[in-house]
């Protein structure tokens, strides 16, 4: 893979980190507010939003090969399943008197 | 600034060329961090089943944390990582120097994501806020299970903690060979490597400081 | 005899810090047969104490420990790096053309990984032992002896070499072929041991993060998996099968991926389905990260889900049954020769399927709940696992072990070999089927007088087991010491790795060889 010795302009980088303080802030921001039920999802929407120019720029994926994005994406597919699997026994589950 | 050509690297033997076997090790290390997000990942599901089950609790814990000392981490982190990618690209530039200073500045923002973490545990364990048997924080309006939040607190910083250490242990390495000019624009496999585990490290920061601290 | 990998450097030293695949391979191999002694003298131990109702042998807190370190070892230090770390690692660089593995330290420091974490879980036998069984479930593992969080660590450690050992197959598959190998060119062991590396490297870390929360939870009682503190102990079940059901898969696929080759060699005629049992591997793989809640049907986890991994788990007979079917088809019409890996083979077949199609009636979520923890469980799984792997081990052995050392072994006292552990496996196991219809359960040191007579059975016939194994390693002793020199290709098998002397050279192949045609053909 020659795209592998890309070399990404270092204004590139300058802007993906001021996007990455800006969503920081962002973050901040919204938990002080009140949304409802869409508290977590705001928060990991962000969140996201933070890792994926994470990973598209300082981790070289959106010039690298893109058998590692399958690589990372696998990963995270495979972490879905385990989570929706328990979560899906644990919502389903006859309630038991927990000592809490 | 001089352009100073990296000392030639040579190719193991089982390669045949330059090319191919740094695409092996960037194979490789992205297999291994795809193995770091399943090892956190069992604590995020953990995270997630319990912070539904018992809301009032995790609502309680984040209390205890400071919100600005995290956001600070996380600020740290990320420059961090800016500057650990501007060591590949000036590696790449072959401009040395500026490669090498990039990674101590790294490596310094590694001292002081630990020096904030060392203030947060202290204070914490201080107060009684310490992790399962010794937990002894007790007052009136303290909910029964609150040692189950500090046990994730305690179990994601701290996994998350080490892997900032072992970090920062790979980085002085590449500063100790970065100093003795391995690397160029024809050479620059381990910073690359490094790096990626770095951003991953920085990558889950990014996800543990609104789960822990800004729980609404 | 020329300079080939085992005579090119001597001591002791150059063993322990070599970064040759071959010479790991090796010491793999001796590890693992090492283990392997060690986990079968706990399961005769287990089978004498079993002879007749009552207590006999030992105590039941002895028994409960033998059950322990006859899981854990046959588990962890055995079948799980046994094909994939030992003759995976021998045979891979060999059969896609490669000088070596992609990362030579990496694939050391798994071996050492395996040794450290081996004697890190054997430190329990000194502190009271371990008695809660291979899968340390909660909450009993918290509250038991202090011995279980040496082999928890032991299994931590151990779970790092088998991640790096299949990260390293990964990385050597995508990047090392010989010219003109494509995917679909590779010999089906190699696909075999590429599906076994994406489950070690997806389901492993699970493990990992699993059992350091169980020691987090034995040294200071964090409670996420125990119920007294809050916890769900049904969790770690959870946790712990995430891997532990992909795990069965990392001991079963390259034992096909073995059998694939021994087929279509000892049948002199290409490999009938290729890209059928190909894509099979890789199928049963993916499916296997769907169907772990069959192992908790009655652990108190939700009936719906229960329902579901049910009708899910029906989904792995499909890709297990396309394999067999591409096996017997091979065979059809082909000049097939009994020798010994053959004969392993076959017995692998006819264990295979009975141990699979009871796979199939216990992933029936109500005839489970009727079978759940007796001795049909026990049947059912050392039919896959002993019938299945063990049997692929042997006959692996048996048809490499020419290219290994370069010597040939007695043909007659191999094909006895055979003929002791096929007919003990069965005296032993089968009765163990009809046990557990009666309802004997499993994991007790005694029984009701009425299992007496087929547990007696049971006993005798792993004693032939056992006495098969011992003729297996004499077997390989004389033909160390004494065999005849074995021609580079004893068996007329077209992959690569016979295209090279035996025992191999150093760096493989004198000259790096050019793919030209696919794995199997015999024109």
């Amino acid at each position: 893979m020659s795209s592998s010795n890309h070399i990404v302009p270092l204004n590139i980088y300058i802007k993906v980190l001021s996007a990455l303080l800006v969503l920081t802030v962002l973050t901040v921001a919204v938990a002080q507010m009140d949304f409802g039920v869409f508290n977590v999802l705001i928060a990991m929407g962000i969140a996201t939003v933070k890792a994926t120019l994470v990973l598209l720029f300082f981790m070289h994926l959106k010039y690298d090969n893109k058998l590692f994005l399958v690589i990372f994406l696998t990963g995270v597919f495979f972490l879905i399943v385990l989570f929706l699997f328990c979560e899906f026994d644990i919502i389903t589950r006859i309630p038991e008197n927990s000592v809490l | 600034m001089t352009t100073v050509e990296a000392k030639t690297h040579k190719v193991a033997h089982h390669f045949d060329s330059a090319d191919q076997e740094k695409a092996a090790s960037k194979l490789g290390i992205w297999l291994f961090l795809c193995t770091e997000i399943l090892m956190f990942g069992g604590l995020f599901v953990g995270y997630a089943l319990y912070k539904r089950m018992y809301p009032d609790i995790f609502l309680q814990g984040s209390t205890f944390l400071d919100w600005k000392l995290g956001a600070l981490n996380t600020v740290v982190l990320l420059v961090s990582s800016l500057t650990m990618a501007l060591s590949i690209y000036y590696a790449q530039k072959g401009k040395n120097s500026k490669s090498t200073t990039c990674l101590w500045i790294t490596l310094l923002c590694g001292f002081i994501f630990m020096g904030v973490k060392y203030i947060e545990y202290s204070h914490k364990l201080h107060l009684g806020l310490a992790p399962g048997d010794f937990f002894s924080y007790t007052e009136t309006t303290t909910l029964k299970g609150l040692p189950l939040y500090f046990s994730f607190y305690y179990c994601m910083t701290g996994l998350h903690g080490s892997h900032v250490l072992a970090g920062m242990v790979l980085i002085f390495w590449l500063i100790i060979r970065s100093h003795k000019k391995h690397f160029g624009p024809s050479y620059y496999t381990p910073l690359e490597c490094v790096g990626l585990f770095w951003h991953l490290v920085d990558l889950i920061w990014i996800y543990l400081f609104p789960l822990l601290y800004l729980v609404e | 005899m020329s300079v080939n990998y085992l005579n090119e450097k001597k001591g002791l030293a150059s063993w322990l810090f070599t970064l040759d695949h071959k010479r790991i391979g090796i010491l793999y191999m001796i590890t693992v047969f090492t283990f392997f002694l060690l986990g079968g003298v706990f399961a005769l131990l287990m089978r004498l104490e079993l002879f007749s109702s009552g207590e006999n042998l030992v105590a039941a807190a002895v028994y409960n420990q033998f059950m322990t370190f006859h899981g854990a070892i046959m588990v962890f230090m055995v079948i799980i790096p046994g094909i994939p770390a030992f003759m995976g690692n021998f045979f891979l660089p060999l059969q896609i053309g490669a000088k070596d593995v992609a990362f030579p330290r990496i694939n050391l420091l798994s071996w050492y990984c395996l040794i450290v974490g081996a004697m890190v879980a054997l430190c329990s036998l000194f502190f009271n032992g371990v008695d809660t069984g291979w899968t340390f479930y909660t909450p009993y593992s918290i509250r038991t002896d202090n011995g279980t969080i040496w082999v928890v660590l032991g299994a931590f450690i151990m779970g790092f070499s088998s991640i790096l050992t299949g990260l390293n197959f990964i990385v050597t598959v995508h990047k090392l072929r010989a010219k003109g190998m494509g995917f679909f060119q590779m010999p089906l062991f190699v696909w075999a041991l590429y599906s076994t590396a994406i489950i070690q490297v997806l389901a492993t870390p699970v493990l990992a993060i699993t059992l350091l929360l169980l020691s987090a939870e034995r040294i200071m009682g964090i409670g996420i998996f125990d119920p007294k503190l809050g916890g769900d102990p049904v969790l770690f079940q959870h946790f712990f099968w995430f891997y532990s059901h992909p795990a069965v898969y990392i001991m079963i696929l390259p034992a096909m991926g073995v059998i694939s080759e021994l087929i279509t060699t000892f049948s002199r005629k290409t490999i009938f389905g290729y890209k059928a049992i190909a894509f099979s591997s890789v199928g049963i793989a993916a499916v296997s990260f769907f169907v772990w809640g069959h192992h908790m049907f009655v652990s108190g986890q939700s009936e719906w889900v229960g329902i579901l991994f049910s009708f899910i788990t029906m989904l792995v007979g499909v890709p297990t049954a396309i394999k067999v079917f591409n096996w017997v088809a091979t065979m059809y019409k082909g000049s097939i020769k009994f020798d010994t890996p053959m004969l392993y083979a076959n017995g692998f077949l006819f264990l295979f399927v009975i141990g699979g199609v009871t796979g199939i009636m216990l992933a029936t979520l109500a005839f489970d709940v009727h079978v759940h923890d007796t001795y049909f469980v026990v049947a059912h799984f050392h039919y896959v696992m002993v019938g299945g792997t063990l049997m692929a081990i042997a006959g692996g052995l048996f048809y490499w072990f020419p290219k290994m050392f370069g010597k040939m072994y007695s043909e007659f006292w191999a094909r006895i070999s055979f003929v002791l552990v096929f007919v003990g496996f069965n005296v032993t196991f089968f009765p163990q089927f009809i046990l557990g219809f009666m309802g004997m359960p499993r994991r007790y040191h005694d029984y009701a007088p009425a299992y007496e007579p087929l547990n007696q059975l049971s006993t005798v016939g792993s004693w032939m087991i056992g006495l098969g194994f011992v003729v297996v390693f004499f077997v390989v002793i004389q033909a160390l010491l004494k065999g005849e020199k074995a021609p580079a290709n004893p068996w007329g098998a077209v992959t690569l790795e016979w295209q090279t002397d035996s025992p191999p050279p150093h760096e493989n192949f004198h000259e790096t060889p050019v793919v030209t045609k696919g794995p199997y053909d015999y024109s």
